[in-house]
Order: structure tokens, then C-alpha cells, then sequence
């Protein structure tokens, strides 16, 4: 679906704009190796990431995907599983707190919120295995305006207080400007805009 | 312990008279099953009569070779039936062939090892003749069922990949679900025998002048050791099939 994609991802927040269908998600997943290109290279940090173990480059590029998808238990449990593959430890509270929820959800079940509330245990959970990218796919797309004001509002403290960096798709261009310092756009597989390079978050 | 009885053709012919009323019932309805059901008698016939040729010269060279040889034949017959109805599955031949040989050779060996049966021919094949049977069942529906998991699954499981997790750990609870529904029917039935059906093996026994109590103890062992070769079967299958949905690199395989 994507062609001819070359681009270069630096650190801070980049925000991968275009219409449905365009190849964001697509892309996405290519990057932490959800899925492989046909054909072409990406390189984290300079290196092929064919050549990374394919879980290590996922705990430190981490996908929140674009549909909520709780696994089974609380809230609390959803945020233990990442770090407990690799047998460490988290704080449950502090990355509830990161993405914008009060401990209070810790004992809830996950598959009982909203979806909006799924999509910040989404975020809490990718956050626990404190990554040094994320990549977003459309974390706002099912809330209303508050409530994306809220986690744009998250994010924006996410950058300043981890220094983590992001790789934000979205349809819409006002968020994208408030969200991210660079914008790429994409359009039926190829970047409409955008400067050239090899991609490397 | 099992009384003979002897059958001439000509019972046997007596009993086409069932399938005419089959045939008369597809024929008033326009069922439209006449054809099926030709084929199915003269199927069951040949195919019958030649096992039971193929069973008589076995059990009288008593060889035990040849009893391998012959449950070797059931266990590939049995992978390809399994492999066609478990289809949705990529690369199932594999995990079918190792859970019918493994569930067959493990139940068979227990049987003989804690001295239930001899180990001769005419225990050997009929028991696993039934083990292998039930085996494949319980491999085609786990797998059918594996299937049907994974891809109503896929946003969770991708969404477990991209925790970090392996293609196992993403595939664990779709597996487990596989598993269980490869062994419940036996156990279910297992549950109700006696009260609701009579198994096969207690009316062929009672048939043939068998003691009641006989035919029920038979049946127990049959019962009992079925139930660890569904297990076994159903374990294997799921949790070496599982991987075919998977690349090397932890990810959904694109179908
Ligand atoms: N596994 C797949 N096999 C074939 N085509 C696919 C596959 N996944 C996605 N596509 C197609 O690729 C195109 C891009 O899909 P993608 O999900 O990347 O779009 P998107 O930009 O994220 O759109 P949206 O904003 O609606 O989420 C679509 O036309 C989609 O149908
Ligand atoms: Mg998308």
C-alpha cells in the first residue's frame, strides 16, 4: 500500500497527517515490525531493524493501536503485562497518572470502561515499558472535544516531563499543529509533503 | 470374555431394508439424498469388508509389525481427514500427524504397560482404531476452533505483540480456548453415557452375549483412556499449530 515512502523521524513529536485510507496505520506498523515492507529499509537510532530482536524494538518504539484492545483483568493489570514479560516491575499509579487517569481505575476492568478510557489504559500500559518512542495511531478519534483537549494536553506533558518522543497519525490538521513540531502527510501510499531521508525515528 | 457371534450375509442384507425406508423418506421429501445414500451403502460395504479382511489376516499372523504397520495407515488417514477439516489452519499437517502418532502411542503403551490389554493384535487394533479416531476429532475441532480465535482475536492479539510479548504469549488464551473445545465433547458425553446413549463398544459387547457388568467395565477402560488421548491430542495440536498464524519475527502472519 505504501510507495516510495522515504523520510527521516526525529526526536520530539511528529505527526503523520492524511485521509482515511491513506497508509498512516500502515505505516505505524511497520515500524515497530507488525507487519514488514514488500521492500526498502528502516533504521531506528541508525541501525536496520530487521537486525533488533522484534519484541525489544517494540518495547522501545511502542504502538497504542488505533482500536482499544483491553486484555482480560483490571486496568491495573493491562499496565503490568508489558513489564512483567520481562519480568520487571511498575509503578501502576504513576503511568495511570502519565496518561491522564486517577489511580482510582487501578481495580476496574478494562473491558467495562469507555472507549475512551480504554484508549488511556492503552496509553498507561505502552507508557509502563517506558519507551523511546510512541507511536500513536489516532489516540483521540473516539472522544469528544473535552476529552481530546484532555489528551492532547496529556501528550503535550508526556514530551515535556519524559522526554519521550512521538510518532502522532491524525486526520486533523489542528491537531497535528498543536500536537507536533513536525507534520508529515501522506495520500494513497505516498508522502504529500514532508522532508526527505531515510525514516529513523 | 466376549462371546462369539456369528452374522451371515444374509442378516446383513435383511438390514438394507432400513436403508429402503432411508431412501423412501429422501424420495417422498425430495430430500434428494437417494444418490448419497447408494454411495454410502456400497462405501460402508467394501470398505468394511475389506478392513475385516485386512483385521482377520492381521489377527491370525498375530504379527505386531503388521499391527504398526496397520495403525500407521489409520494415523496418516486420520491427518488428512483432520488436515481438510482444519483448513483455516496454515501448516497443520504437521501438528495433526505428531498429535494423532503421540495421543495413539502414549494411550496404547499405557494400556499395555499397566496390563489392561495384551499386547496382541486383537487388542491392539480395534483399541486403537478408537483412539486414533477420537483423536483426530478432538485435533480437527481444537484447530477449527484455533482458527476461528485467532482471527476474530487479531486487535488484541497484535495489540499483545506490540507490548513486547511473544507470538505464545499473545497466542495463550486463543490456544487454551482451542484446547477446551477439542475435549469437552468427550467429556460431555462422558458425563451422560449410560443415561442418555449407550456407547458403541457396551451394545457391541451386550449384542455378542457379553455379562452386563463386563460390557460397563469395558466400556469404563475405553471411556477413560479416550478421554487422555483426546487430551493429549488436542494439547499437541493447538500448541504446535498455533505457530502457523505467526512469522518468525512475532507477527500475525497476513492471510
Ligand atoms: N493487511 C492488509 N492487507 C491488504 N490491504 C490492507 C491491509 N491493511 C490495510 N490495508 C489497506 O491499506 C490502505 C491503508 O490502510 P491504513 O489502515 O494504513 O489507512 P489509514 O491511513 O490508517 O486510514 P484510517 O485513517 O482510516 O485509519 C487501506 O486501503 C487498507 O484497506
Ligand atoms: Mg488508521
Amino acid at each position: 500500500m505504501l510507495r516510495g515512502v522515504s523520510l527521516r523521524l526525529g526526536d520530539g513529536a511528529t505527526a503523520l497527517l492524511g485521509p482515511s485510507g491513506a497508509g498512516k496505520s500502515t505505516l505505524l506498523r511497520l515500524l515497530n515490525r507488525l507487519a514488514d515492507p514488500d521492500s526498502g529499509r528502516i533504521l531506528f537510532r541508525g541501525e536496520d531493524i530487521r537486525a533488533l530482536d522484534p519484541r525489544e524494538l517494540r518495547r522501545r518504539a511502542c504502538l497504542v493501536p488505533q482500536l482499544p484492545a483491553p486484555l482480560p483483568g483490571s486496568a491495573a493489570d493491562n499496565v503490568r503485562f508489558g513489564p512483567s514479560l520481562v519480568g520487571r516491575d511498575v509503578s501502576v499509579e504513576r503511568s495511570l497518572e502519565l496518561a491522564g487517569l486517577s489511580r482510582s481505575y487501578a481495580d476496574r476492568d478494562a473491558s467495562r470502561l469507555s472507549v475512551g478510557e480504554q484508549q488511556r489504559v492503552m496509553l498507561a500500559r505502552a507508557l509502563a515499558l517506558e519507551p523511546e518512542v510512541l507511536l500513536l495511531d489516532e489516540p483521540t478519534s473516539a472522544l469528544d472535544e473535552d476529552a481530546r483537549e484532555g489528551v492532547e494536553r496529556t501528550l503535550a506533558d508526556l514530551v515535556a516531563r519524559t522526554g519521550v518522543s512521538m510518532v502522532v497519525v491524525t486526520h486533523d490538521r489542528g491537531q497535528a499543529s498543536r500536537l507536533a513540531s513536525r507534520i508529515v502527510e501522506l495520500a494513497g501510499g505516498r508522502l504529500a509533503d514532508g522532508p526527505a531521508g531515510v525514516a529513523a525515528p | 470374555m466376549i462371546a462369539a457371534v456369528h452374522l451371515s450375509l444374509g442378516e446383513v442384507v435383511a438390514a438394507l431394508a432400513l436403508v429402503a425406508v432411508a431412501a423412501a423418506v429422501s424420495i417422498w421429501r425430495r430430500a434428494d439424498l437417494e444418490r448419497d445414500l447408494g454411495i454410502a451403502v456400497v462405501r460402508s460395504f467394501v470398505q468394511l469388508t475389506a478392513v475385516g479382511y485386512v483385521i482377520q489376516a492381521i489377527f491370525d499372523s498375530d504379527s505386531l509389525w503388521l499391527v504398526a504397520a496397520l495403525l500407521a495407515v489409520m494415523v496418516a488417514f486420520g491427518s488428512l481427514t483432520a488436515r481438510g477439516r482444519a483448513r483455516a489452519v496454515p501448516g497443520a499437517t504437521w501438528p495433526i500427524v505428531i498429535a494423532l502418532s503421540v495421543a495413539g502411542l502414549v494411550t496404547l503403551g499405557l494400556v499395555i504397560a499397566l496390563g489392561i490389554f495384551p499386547a496382541r493384535a486383537r487388542y491392539l487394533v480395534p483399541v486403537g482404531g478408537m483412539v486414533i479416531g477420537n483423536a483426530m476429532t478432538a485435533a480437527a475441532v481444537a484447530l477449527n476452533r484455533l482458527a476461528d480465535e485467532i482471527s476474530s482475536g487479531v486487535l488484541r492479539i497484535e495489540a499483545t505483540l506490540a507490548l513486547g510479548a511473544t507470538a505464545r504469549e499473545a497466542a495463550r488464551g486463543a490456544v487454551t480456548r482451542s484446547l477446551r473445545s477439542g475435549m469437552i465433547t468427550l467429556i460431555d458425553s462422558t458425563k451422560t453415557t449410560g443415561v442418555v446413549f449407550f456407547p458403541g463398544t457396551m451394545v457391541g459387547m451386550l449384542l455378542a452375549g457379553a455379562r452386563p457388568l463386563d460390557a460397563v467395565r469395558l466400556q469404563l477402560i475405553l471411556l477413560w483412556s479416550l478421554l487422555g488421548s483426546v487430551a493429549l491430542s488436542s494439547v499437541i495440536a493447538t500448541s504446535l499449530g498455533y505457530r502457523g498464524f505467526f512469522t518468525a519475527a512475532h507477527q500475525l502472519r497476513e492471510r
